[in-house]
């Protein structure tokens, strides 16, 4: 202690010595008009006083912080690592630390609610909490009506602001379909992942690589024209119009008009018709496409891109049970032998290859997926006969 | 009694409207022009702002009047406001978090971007420098704060709708924000005379 004093006293000493060289008027605004400073008691104070409002803070803030420490459970910064950080809202939490502070507090909160990060981070937040990872089916927004500016009717010129928003405010906007996508690109500028873009006549286009179903573009829809559907769920109805048929016709090329005409050659009652509007019910729909080219007016849409056709393999048996199926009567063959399906005929809707008891029939979109699971129950048949061997 | 009410309203008045810190002084706008994107930040940042205002001011005050002046260290000012109000925020900030993390959620985020504002330091400046007593010093830092508010919630009103306009591509996002902060500034120059003192 006797040090630091002297220490001190002869840095005062060195500072009164320097005094002739510093100035002997007010230092600055603070001290007014003073003719000369006292400098050694000047940085005596300046020193302790500095000193101890830092020490003050200091010890305060030290204080502060052990004693409102929060416990963090580490695995929330980990979980927020992984999640996309997009904000989106998709998980049904406020932002991403929400999300990662539920999903590792409550047990009941899914792994995989992250639709921007997709399974890879349904994942690793399965992996950080412990939780089972069930990865979700990827979902897409899927825009259900086809009536761009070319293919549908308007009622007025509309020349405000270029947002639906905006468009809707004026009478319900300016196309004569009131259940239709207007077309002024509100999803394409809400979308966080610029998915959505739109296309020359006016309909938006999405982006299905790009696309995380983080309902973004649902919410600001002002016409509700758009849906966030399963990525399987490939083939439906895009349009929304409850007009009458004659009206949807006058108002738009490619409209549902509820003629019924997918509820007769649906093989799976998937269709039906209320409100002059089908609808695919995405429960029993299986995706063959049937419906596609039976519509009259096109508004039906087939996601798919292209469906290959159906071919029968050597493991053909000879059952007659894809002829039975094939609702374009395009599988043909006699008891006991080899089946062909009429490669002209055949519409690629997998309907047989999913029926066919050997999975004998490749080649359609759903083969890979049919053989899959196929070989899924065969290998637990086998399991469950080695059990009971064993038992 | 009166006569000190008047004052304090005058005071509120003169920091909000006629001398607002960043329409007319110009300070503060980078917060300004960060936060006024939307109206849900705006306003929780204006909130924050203008509690953070007060306290820091009183604080400053208190630090001011009872230290720095009797020991002769007013040319200290400016550091140890600096000081006082980093330390005020990162308290604020640890304490916060533990007793309300809901409060915490919707203003902490904000707690920050305050500490390095320039409206915060200025503040304790002023009051140092026009030698306002404690109950004023306060008045002052509410008027502020709710000068910055105001000027925040404008902002932000105008910007939400600006995303839907047809602006020219070269102006597109900060320079039209700052064309538009310079029109309120012209309109908020109206106010000046409104109290003569």
């Amino acid at each position: 202690m006797f040090e630091i004093q002297n220490i001190i006293n002869a840095l005062m000493d060195v500072v009164q010595g320097l005094g002739f060289i510093l100035p002997k008027v007010g230092v600055g605004g603070g001290i007014e008009a003073k003719e000369s400073v006292d400098i050694a008691p000047l940085v005596k104070f300046t020193l302790i006083f500095v000193g101890s409002i830092a020490t003050i803070f200091g010890l305060g803030l030290a204080f502060a912080a052990k004693r409102f420490s929060v416990k963090m459970d580490p695995r929330i910064e980990h979980v927020k690592d992984v999640l996309a950080n997009a904000h989106c809202g998709a998980c049904g939490y406020a932002g991403c630390q929400q999300y990662a502070e539920a999903v590792v507090a409550n047990p009941d909160v899914p792994p995989n609610l992250c639709t921007p990060g997709g399974a890879r981070t349904a994942e690793a937040v399965a992996k950080i909490t412990g939780k089972a990872a069930v990865a979700a089916e990827p979902v897409f927004s899927r825009i259900m009506c086809q009536g761009d500016w070319k293919k549908s009717v308007k009622r007025f010129k509309y020349e405000g602001i270029e947002d639906c928003r905006a468009a809707v405010l004026a009478g319900g906007g300016d196309k004569a379909c009131i259940y239709g996508c207007l077309g002024y690109g509100t999803c394409a500028k809400v979308c966080p992942f610029d998915a959505i873009t739109m296309s020359e006549d006016h309909l938006p286009v999405v982006d299905v690589g790009k696309c995380t179903g983080c309902r973004k573009c649902e919410k600001a829809c002002p016409k509700k024209v758009i849906e966030v559907l399963p990525a399987g769920k490939a083939v439906l109805v895009s349009c929304h119009s409850k007009d009458k048929g004659g009206q949807t016709r006058k108002n738009c090329q490619v409209g549902c008009i509820g003629c019924g005409k997918c509820v007769k050659v649906c093989p799976f009652d998937a269709p039906s018709v209320e409100n002059n509007l089908s609808r695919i019910d995405i429960s029993k729909c299986r995706v063959c496409g049937l419906c596609v080219p039976n519509c009259p007016t096109n508004a039906i849409q087939d996601y798919i891109p292209t469906r290959p056709k159906a071919f029968v393999t050597d493991k053909c048996i000879g059952c007659q049970k894809c002829t039975k199926v094939c609702p374009v009567d395009a599988a043909s063959g006699e008891k006991k032998k080899k089946h062909t399906i009429n490669q002209d005929k055949c519409i690629g809707c997998g309907i047989c290859t999913a029926a066919c008891p050997v999975q004998a029939i490749d080649g359609t979109f759903n083969a890979q997926e049919v053989f899959a699971a196929a070989a899924a129950k065969k290998a637990a048949r086998e399991a469950a006969k080695k059990e009971a061997a064993a038992a | 009694m009166e006569h000190g009410f008047g004052k304090l309203f005058e005071l509120f008045i003169a920091a909000s409207l006629i001398n607002n810190f960043v329409f007319t002084r110009f300070l503060g706008l980078c917060i300004f022009f960060g936060v006024s994107r939307k109206m849900e930040t705006a306003v929780g940042m204006s909130i924050t702002f203008t509690a953070v205002m007060v306290i820091s001011a009183a604080l400053s005050w208190l630090i001011y009047n009872y230290a720095m002046i009797p020991l002769d260290l007013t040319f200290l000012k400016i550091i140890v406001f600096i000081g006082v109000v980093a330390a005020f925020v990162q308290a604020a900030d640890t304490i916060m978090r533990k007793i309300s993390p809901g409060l915490y959620y919707k203003l902490g985020v904000y707690l920050a971007l305050i500490a390095t504002n320039c409206i915060i330091i200025a503040v304790p400046l002023i009051n140092a420098g026009e030698g306002y007593n404690f109950i004023e010093s306060m008045a002052f830092g509410l008027g502020s704060g709710a000068g910055f508010a105001l000027a925040l919630i404008i902002m932000a009103s105008i910007r939400e709708k600006l995303e839907l306009a047809q602006v020219p591509r070269p102006f597109r996002g900060l320079p039209i924000a700052f064309v538009t902060a310079a029109l309120i500034a012209l309109a908020f120059t109206g106010f000046s005379g409104l109290i003569t003192l």
